[in-house]
């Protein structure tokens, strides 16, 4: 029977690869050094961040692990740790109360570092800005290197700017 | 005709006018006591509880009916529910760090969405402006030998919304667990005052993602009932449509997820793959993986193109050429049925007290669904079962969301069967009313209860997540069960923390 399981995925159904725009990868080489870069080889670790998203930019993020996408096959990996993590990928407006936990998420993962922020809400708060309960975007509690526009961006938006930062890694 | 408790209640309260399409009245503090009563002896069950500035609202089921009761707090306070009836007690919390609102008589008085870091108090009511380090939140404890204490979050493993589960245990053994939420609390209540209906919808469709369809249509319900609308044919199929396919996306990926935390990685990546064919055909038909923004109020912003039907019924054809195989696999993996037969088991009468929606009431012998009980159209027209399981473990969950993927497979060929021709969309009038709608998303019913100005923008906007009612259970289910198995029993409760933190 798991025959037949395997049988169903006729052909594989990994994508090529979303293609880089001009410049998005040198843009965010200069963000680290080249001794850095050489440490981080051809690999990045990815811790990802809810600052208060309202879980659709998650479902996402989540989306880049199926066969279509597989975010593996790059050498991008979701770790469970900040502490082995090169790239923190952030979500959601930051709430007031996630600031702190932010803050120290960030604290904890070892240089060299990026931020990813993902979402519209994570650029200023979005929909959501103004609220006594939000603090901002992302950039207003962690400095951000890049940031993928969506609400929420479609998986092959994520994946593009993930491959950006891995070229800018080598 | 024999007057139901429910119509009693309201019958003693007067009734307020331009509340559609349940009754509400305002009642006296005796009546607001024998409601408690009522919840308390399970003849009814509470839908919700908020406030408005000096007034606490209730919203109460009995059988298919549904009334709002509504107590003035002339000096700040209101008869607790939450004293004789559990359900409530967050709730209240939740009211009285809002609108300042108290409950005499509770026993839990701690804060549950206010953290002491918003820089005021009490935002929907008389705000306060505060500074300085938040105040300690102690947590409940568990005393005895050999006890310790594993707190957990906000920030998980996983790719999770943020939460925090402090956990005693002894040994491998949970001997409590703890939620404290809020994290995710951005304020859309007190955003949603004073906006007009396209920014409230988008708001509402942003209260959870994974139910954005679900929030979007209960809003617009809401919105329609209390601005006397009516909505095309179309767009009630159109938007049950959307509906059930938010439901499958949802359902394929959390029944893949739940086998994949018990370390049974094939059906998340086989379900993962269905899943996906939903979202692309949803970007395709819709214009939006997760069909966000499509449902308005007045009707739907979206229409389906002959060629779409043609991808949906391949869509349809592909899950139930696929799925089978997939519902096969997880009956006969015996060491995946060892972790999910008989964990995580919830009670039948705290199913029964606690009143929860979707396939967790329903994995416990609990039959509750808005699209039966409301019957709200275009469901009243269709042909589907309400699947219910009694044993209220892992197990049963996954396999009420199995049997919902098939139900929600044949409503969408009946809808494509019988799609009425016509308009999208109707223009909603200007004009002030309240509106009450019960919408049934994939995790349970989600309330909303607008009040609209008379120039028809929002004066007050209630969203009631399903997981209210659901959070507190997954404490109790997890009871006697070993740590390792919290993700498993969580991922099967599924509850959602934006949602609950609004
Ligand atoms: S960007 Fe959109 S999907 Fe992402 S958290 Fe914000 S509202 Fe949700």
């Amino acid at each position: 029977m798991r025959k037949t399981l395997l049988d169903s995925l006729r052909g594989p159904l990994t994508e090529t690869p979303p293609l880089l725009r001009d410049g998005e990868a040198a843009d965010l080489a200069r963000a680290v050094d080249r001794v850095a870069r050489r440490r981080l080889g051809r690999s990045l670790a990815i811790r990802e961040v809810d600052a208060g998203s309202c879980n659709g930019c998650e479902l996402e993020i989540h989306a880049l692990s199926n066969a279509f996408y597989d975010l593996q096959r790059f050498g991008l990996n979701f770790v469970a740790s900040p502490r082995h993590a090169d790239v923190l990928m952030v979500t959601g407006p930051v709430t007031t109360n996630m600031r702190e936990a932010l803050e120290r998420t960030y604290n904890a993962t070892p240089n060299p570092k990026w931020v990813m922020a993902v979402g519209g809400c994570a650029l200023d708060g979005g929909i959501f800005a103004g609220s006594y309960a939000v603090v901002g975007g992302v950039g207003e509690v962690v400095p951000v290197d890049i940031h993928i526009p969506g609400c929420p961006p479609p998986p092959a938006d994520i994946l593009r700017g993930l491959i950006a930062l891995l070229e800018a890694a080598r | 005709m024999t007057v139901t408790q429910l119509q009693a209640l309201i019958g003693a309260g007067k009734a307020v006018e331009n509340h559609r399409p349940v009754p509400r009245a305002i009642v006296s503090e005796s009546t607001w006591r024998e409601a408690i009563g009522a919840l308390a002896a399970e003849r009814c069950s509470l839908l919700g509880l908020w406030a408005t500035p000096g007034t606490v609202h209730m919203a109460v089921c009995e059988g298919s009916e549904i009334g709002v009761l509504s107590l003035d707090c002339a000096d700040g306070h209101f008869p607790s529910v939450g004293a004789r009836h559990p359900p409530a007690i967050r709730l209240e919390r939740a009211i009285a760090d809002l609108t300042g609102l108290e409950a005499a008589g509770a026993q839990d008085v701690r804060p549950w969405l206010d953290h002491g870091k918003w820089g005021v108090r009490r935002p929907l009511g008389d705000r306060i402006e505060t500074d300085g380090p938040p105040p300690p939140y102690p947590f409940l404890t568990a005393e005895g030998a050999g006890l310790h204490q594993i707190p957990v979050g906000p920030v998980h493993a996983g790719v999770i919304e943020p939460g925090h589960f402090r956990f005693t245990a002894n040994g491998e053994t949970v001997v409590r667990l703890e939620e404290r939420l809020g994290y995710a609390h951005k304020g859309i209540e007190a955003l949603m005052a004073g906006a007009d209906l396209e920014r409230a919808a988008k708001l509402a469709g942003r209260v959870s993602g994974d139910s954005t369809v679900a929030y979007a249509l209960a809003f617009a319900r809401a919105v329609e009932a209390a601005t006397d609308c009516d909505v095309p044919p179309r767009a009630l199929y159109l938007r049950a449509l959307m509906a059930e396919l938010e439901r499958i996306a949802n359902h394929l990926g959390d029944i893949g997820a739940i086998c994949n935390d018990a370390a049974f990685a094939i059906m998340l990546a086989h379900c993962a793959v269905l899943r996906e064919r939903v979202l692309r055909f949803a970007a395709d038909a819709f214009g939006h993986r997760l069909m966000m923004d499509r449902i308005v109020p007045g009707g739907v912003g979206t229409d389906l193109g002959a060629e779409d039907v043609t991808a949906l019924r391949g869509l349809i054809k592909t899950i139930r050429r696929d799925f089978p195989r997939l519902v096969q696999l997880y009956d006969r993996t015996a060491s995946l049925q060892d972790r999910t037969v008989g964990t995580g088991h919830l009670r039948p009468e705290l199913a029964r007290r606690f009143a929860p929606g979707g396939f967790v009431g329903r994995s416990a012998g609990r039959s509750f669904d808005a699209r039966m009980t409301v019957a709200y159209p275009p469901y009243d027209a269709l042909e589907f079962a309400v699947p219910t399981r009694a044993e209220g473990d892992v197990n049963a969950r996954v396999w009420v969301r199995i049997e919902e993927v098939e139900q929600s497979l044949g409503i969408i060929e009946q809808i494509l069967a019988s799609l009425p021709a016509g308009d999208l969309i109707r223009d909603i009038p200007a004009r002030g009313g309240e509106g009450l709608a019960l919408v049934e998303g994939f995790r349970g019913e989600v309330l909303a209860w607008v009040r609209l100005s008379d120039d028809g923008t929002l004066a007050h906007c209630h969203l009631r997540d399903p997981s209210w009612f659901q959070w507190p259970l997954l404490e109790a289910v997890i009871e006697d069960n070993i740590v390792a198995d919290f993700p498993l029993c969580n991922k099967s409760f599924n509850c959602s923390y934006s949602g609950h933190d609004l």
